[in-house]
């Protein structure tokens, strides 16, 4: 191939709220470009993990690079960088964002402006791109274009009166997006013939490459052969190949030069040698200075991930090393549970991020996890003046060595239509929130905000905001900081044994409730067993709830003759395969999913 | 080396009327069906002949169901004629052999019973499943009690001296009034012999689909206390009628107890012929084809090959299987399943247990060579301190009564205590060895209470 004018590059990404349609528009703008043939297409090409295409969100920015022949005759090479919606997934965004020049922010067309939009365009902005909307959903009966682009201009505060009018769904008016990405989002600059410097924006690890790095090469040029220099690990490569993104493939080309965005393997055997926001330089001709990477993000919420078969601990450890490489907001150190064995204690940038690790963690590597109550992490001060980062119950100290404790706080945004705000304080009062204030951001939506501490928000916070707004609110939150609060360690003992994997921090005056929730439905997962169970729920050694399974009292197979034996035997297996899922403590087998159920200690109200 | 003995099973997989929740191998079929049912039967035993297991002594035959009594009583007779044939059956031995039919309540009369007699049935059991009408209709029994007692009358006055009954408790609708009352009108008639099933919901019959839903307009279901008081009643009464309990489900006046389903729960041999039959013979369970059609077809041919003779190689690779193990060839689509001894030792422990005799540590030797607790020591011993199983030796009738919890409520503040758990189970282990040896007889049984959670006990030994 060529050498690439640069002035025909158009390297951008869609943001926008989640269900706005972005993906589907990244679908459209493929299929016109003539990347895939009609059948090829597969819905949402961009979302190629099971999982996204199932959920319907992207978790994972992906990249592609197609051709566009614009109106003014010219051909355009349009790399076109999805990312995800999620407020879990910022990072994500952010890493994304830094490979692009420029950003179409989809709005739809009924909904208007939400929490998230905002928060990806702010992202956008941050980064200087270039951001042009886009109304999308047009054929919705409820659309309302005109009022959709008022806000936009006041709200935002970025051009919108031209903003294309489109149906991503339906095809409608995505030529028009097109040549305005060729109009309005401007041509990548660098100098190729200067010393490389390409920043790592996303890797993943092939079993035959090896590590691919994902790369946007901001100045110099690279090539097979050339030896790259990792400027932040110091690791040192000879490149193997390079090369641009198809639709779900990887297409290997001469060189990337200043501007383009594609990959690199070089035979990198250890996969924490690529670190994502690491700058990539020839080891001969090195830069002066690495790029600016991203700011390192912190977990906010954290769990005890264990192998339901302890024998398999390995295996998690490798997976988490290979997940951790294209997701550096996961973080993960070794742990013992006296429950659960051996495992991990794993740290998530929110709930959301947690299952879909979980559900990449059982899916793609086949792993059967057992996972613990999330908690996020406390400060913890010691009368000895020391502060310990408490993010494992179990190593609380002694109550009489606490000084006190912080727990992290956030400021929350819930955007919600002017009829869910009395429940939704109600909500935000109930989970110990302050309000702060509220803005109406039109006549029938308003913004509230809160702070709230981060405990309460990551168990059943969202669901509940769901289902008192019946779907309609939407919720954004960053960390403020830390602040005193009372707080307390609740035990679980079942049949009078401590389960530590069960404990958790609570705000001492809902620990009772808790309790009292944890222990109902500890009783509803753990089967009824040959003998009585009591679950209690425990302060400081002072129980504050209980519950108690009775003992099994019948099962019985009534028939059992000649032709019943064999069938009879395996009823009898199932049921000890069963029973071989669950993990034993003391006497009691307790089923897996109920370490997972003070998630959904929901109050259905 | 000595030939075990053998028992007999026939299948006939035709009744009037499918019960609602049957699971069985059944269904209603046409008379021209019957016959070329009778015919096949007739070829597979046939097909015996000669063979090694022919050689072997018969112990006992039954013929269950479907409903063996929808055919013709000549069919039955006729099936008994060809057994007697091929397994070389003295008429001396054929009148001590325990030959048991199935039965249901309106496709008998009093002829027929006769003829059964002399076609050599000496054993009868008849569904009644219940007393009540209004819960028999919920059942979809195509009797009612009256149909019953009139077949139960022709039974005795043909001459049947051992007869059972089945019942069946936890059926909709059912109170422990009905169910009581339903006991007492089996006891009045003095069965030698009485099947108390609870009635199971079994994944693929209409009673299913019926009670996934809810189904309470079908009749409620009895809810699992009233299920268990019921299993006690059951035992307390009929304790007092005279008739002992000597398995989960059966009850028996003494020495009436039926010697044919022992061999199921003792895993001596038996062949299994017809229809999906099932078999156990050296090690091995087998399973007969379960499409009637195949089944059928098979042997229609295996009789035109015969009388042809073309296909003399086939037949003799047949006959090599034949002579040691049933009928096995890929045409006819047995399946089997070489038992390890891991296998046997688990079903000797869940079908031991399952009688009131328990199982014993010698017999568990002189079958594996190994001995029990080595085995199974752990399970045993925290079953033995939950109260669910017991030692008890062959004077002492442990199991029988409930010496061990006579409280009825006992269950509900069963516990284990962990502090005292360890100390508690060395010394079951200490006793059993003091007080039995290795010597001594003793047998290992389930207690009342351990008869009602005796899956959840099952599943240990697998």
């Amino acid at each position: 191939m060529s050498t690439i004018d640069q002035s025909k590059i158009r390297n951008f990404c869609i943001v926008a709220h989640i269900d706005h349609g972005k993906s589907t528009l990244a679908d459209r703008i493929i299929e016109m470009t003539g990347l895939l043939t009609e059948r090829e297409m597969q819905a949402q090409v961009l979302d190629n993990m099971d999982l996204e295409r199932e959920r319907g969100i992207t978790i994972k920015a992906q990249t592609v690079r197609t051709v566009y022949k614009a109106k003014d005759g010219e051909e355009y090479i349009f790399n076109l960088i999805d990312t995800p919606g999620h407020v879990d997934f910022n990072y994500e965004v952010s890493r994304s964002l830094a490979a692009c020049d420029g950003a179409i922010l989809v709005v739809d067309a009924a909904q208007g402006i939400e929490a998230q939009t905002l928060a990806n365009v702010y992202l956008a902005l941050d980064h200087n791109l270039d951001v042009f909307p886009v109304i999308n959903k047009i054929d919705l009966p409820s659309a309302d274009p005109e009022r959709v682009k008022e806000e936009i201009e006041d709200v935002i505060g970025i051009e919108a009166h031209d903003a294309p009018l489109i149906s991503a769904k339906n095809g409608i008016g995505i030529e028009d997006v097109l040549e305005a990405v060729v109009q309005k989002i401007p041509a990548p600059t660098g100098d190729p013939n200067a010393p490389l410097a390409a920043l790592i924006f996303d890797s993943v690890y092939d079993s035959y490459k090896g590590v691919i790095v994902f790369c946007r090469i901001k100045e110099g040029c690279v090539k097979r052969g050339t030896q790259i220099l990792m400027m932040a690990t110091g690791a040192k490569a000879d490149v193997v190949e390079v090369g641009y993104f198809g639709a779900g493939q990887f297409i290997p080309c001469e060189e990337l030069s200043a501007g383009m965005v594609g990959y690199i393997t070089a035979s990198i055997k250890n996969v924490r040698d690529t670190m994502v926001g690491d700058t990539v330089t020839d080891a001969q001709n090195p830069c002066s200075e690495p790029l600016p990477g991203y700011k390192k993000v912190n977990s906010m919420v954290y769990c005890g991930m264990y192998p339901a078969d302890g024998a398999k601990y390995p295996e998690l450890r490798d997976a988490l090393e290979k997940l951790q490489l294209n997701d550096a907001a996961l973080h993960y150190e070794p742990e013992t549970s006296i429950a659960l064995g051996f495992g991990f204690r794993c740290g998530f940038l929110g709930l959301l991020h947690l299952e879909i690790i979980q559900e990449r963690l059982e899916r793609e590597y086949n792993l059967d996890l057992v996972t613990t109550a999330p908690g996020v992490v406390y400060k913890v001060y010691k009368t000895n003046g020391e502060m310990i980062e408490l993010t494992n119950p179990s190593n609380l100290p002694d109550f009489s060595e606490i000084d006190h404790m912080e727990e992290p706080i956030v400021s929350a945004e819930i955007m919600v239509t002017t009829e869910f705000i009395g429940s939704i304080m109600e909500l935000c009062q109930e989970r110990r929130g302050v309000y702060l204030g509220m803005e109406y951001m039109e006549e029938t939506r308003a913004l509230i905000k809160y702070d709230l501490p981060l405990n309460e928000i990551i168990y059943d916070f969202f669901d509940a905001l769901k289902s008192r707004s019946r779907g309609y609110a939407s919720f954004d939150y960053e960390l403020k900081g830390y602040q005193t609060a009372e707080l307390v360690k609740l035990d679980i003992l079942v049949n009078r044994e401590e389960v530590d994997a069960l404990s958790f921090i609570v705000h001492k005056d809902s620990a009772y409730e808790r309790g009292r929730k944890m222990c109902e439905k500890l009783k509803e997962e753990i089967p009824r067993h040959l003998f009585e169970i009591p679950i209690q729920a425990a302060v400081g050694g002072k129980i504050v709830a209980r519950e108690t399974i009775k003992a099994m009292r019948k099962d019985v197979l009534a028939k059992c003759y000649g032709g019943d034996i064999t069938r009879k035997k395996k009823l009898l297996e199932k049921q000890k395969e069963g029973k071989k899922r669950m993990r034993q403590i003391g006497n009691v087998e307790i089923p897996q999913k109920a370490f997972m159920s003070v998630l959904k200690l929901d109050d259905k109200k | 080396m000595e030939q075990k003995d053998l028992s007999l099973y026939l299948h006939i997989p035709f009744c009037a009327k499918k019960c609602a929740y049957c699971d069985f191998l059944s269904a209603s079929a046409d008379k021209i069906t019957y016959d070329l049912y009778i015919q096949s039967l007739l070829g597979e035993i046939d097909a015996y002949r000669g063979s090694a297991l022919s050689q072997r002594k018969v112990k006992t035959i039954f013929i269950g169901g479907g409903t063996p009594s929808i055919l013709p009583a000549e069919a039955i007779a006729k099936l008994l004629q060809k057994i007697k044939s091929v397994f070389h059956i003295s008429d001396k031995d054929w009148g001590t052999i325990e030959i048991s039919m199935e039965m249901n309540p309106g496709t008998v009369t009093y002829e027929k019973c006769l003829q059964y007699r002399d076609g050599g049935i000496n054993r009868i059991s008849i569904g009644l499943q219940s007393a009540c009408d209004e819960e028999l209709k919920l059942l979809g029994r195509i009797h009612d009690y009256q149909t019953f007692l009139d077949t139960f009358q022709s039974v005795r006055k043909a001459g049947f001296e051992n007869v059972n009954v089945d019942l069946m408790a936890a059926l909709p609708g059912q109170t422990i009034h009905s169910y009581t009352e339903s006991l007492q009108k089996v006891i009045a008639l003095s069965p030698e012999h009485i099947s108390a099933y609870s009635l199971i919901i079994e994944e693929g019959t209409p009673f299913f689909e019926r009670y996934r839903e809810g189904g309470e307009a079908f009749g409620e279901l009895p809810d699992e206390e009233t299920e268990r008081r019921m299993y006690r009643i059951t035992q307390e009464m009929l304790a007092g009628a005279g008739y002992g309990r000597y398995e989960i489900s059966n009850y028996a006046r003494k020495g009436r107890e039926c010697l044919h389903n022992e061999v199921y729960w003792r895993r001596g041999d038996y062949l299994g012929l017809g229809l999906g039959a099932s078999s156990l013979i050296d090690h091995i369970r087998y399973k007969n084809e379960e499409n009637l059609a195949q089944y059928l077809s098979y042997w229609k041919e295996r009789q035109q090959e015969k009388l042809q003779d073309t296909s003399r190689r086939k037949n003799s690779e047949r006959s090599c299987h034949s002579h040691i193990v049933p009928i096995y060839d890929e045409y006819y689509q047995t399946e089997l399943c070489k038992l390890t001894a891991e296998d046997e030792m688990a079903e000797f422990m869940f079908l031991g247990l399952r009688m009131m005799e328990g199982v014993s540590p010698q017999e568990f030797f002189a079958c594996f060579g190994k001995d029990l607790m080595d085995v199974y020591g752990n399970q045993i011993e925290k079953h033995l301190s939950l109260g669910l199983l017991a030692w008890k030796d062959d004077e002492t009738e442990v199991c029988h009564t409930d010496a061990y919890h006579t409280d009825a409520q006992s269950a509900n503040t069963r516990q284990v205590d962990i502090q005292h758990t360890d100390s508690r189970q060395i010394n079951a282990r200490q006793s059993y060895r003091k007080e039995n040896g290795y010597q001594q007889e003793g047998r290992l049984c389930l207690t009342p209470d351990g008869i009602d959670v005796s899956n959840a006990i099952f599943v240990d030994f697998l």
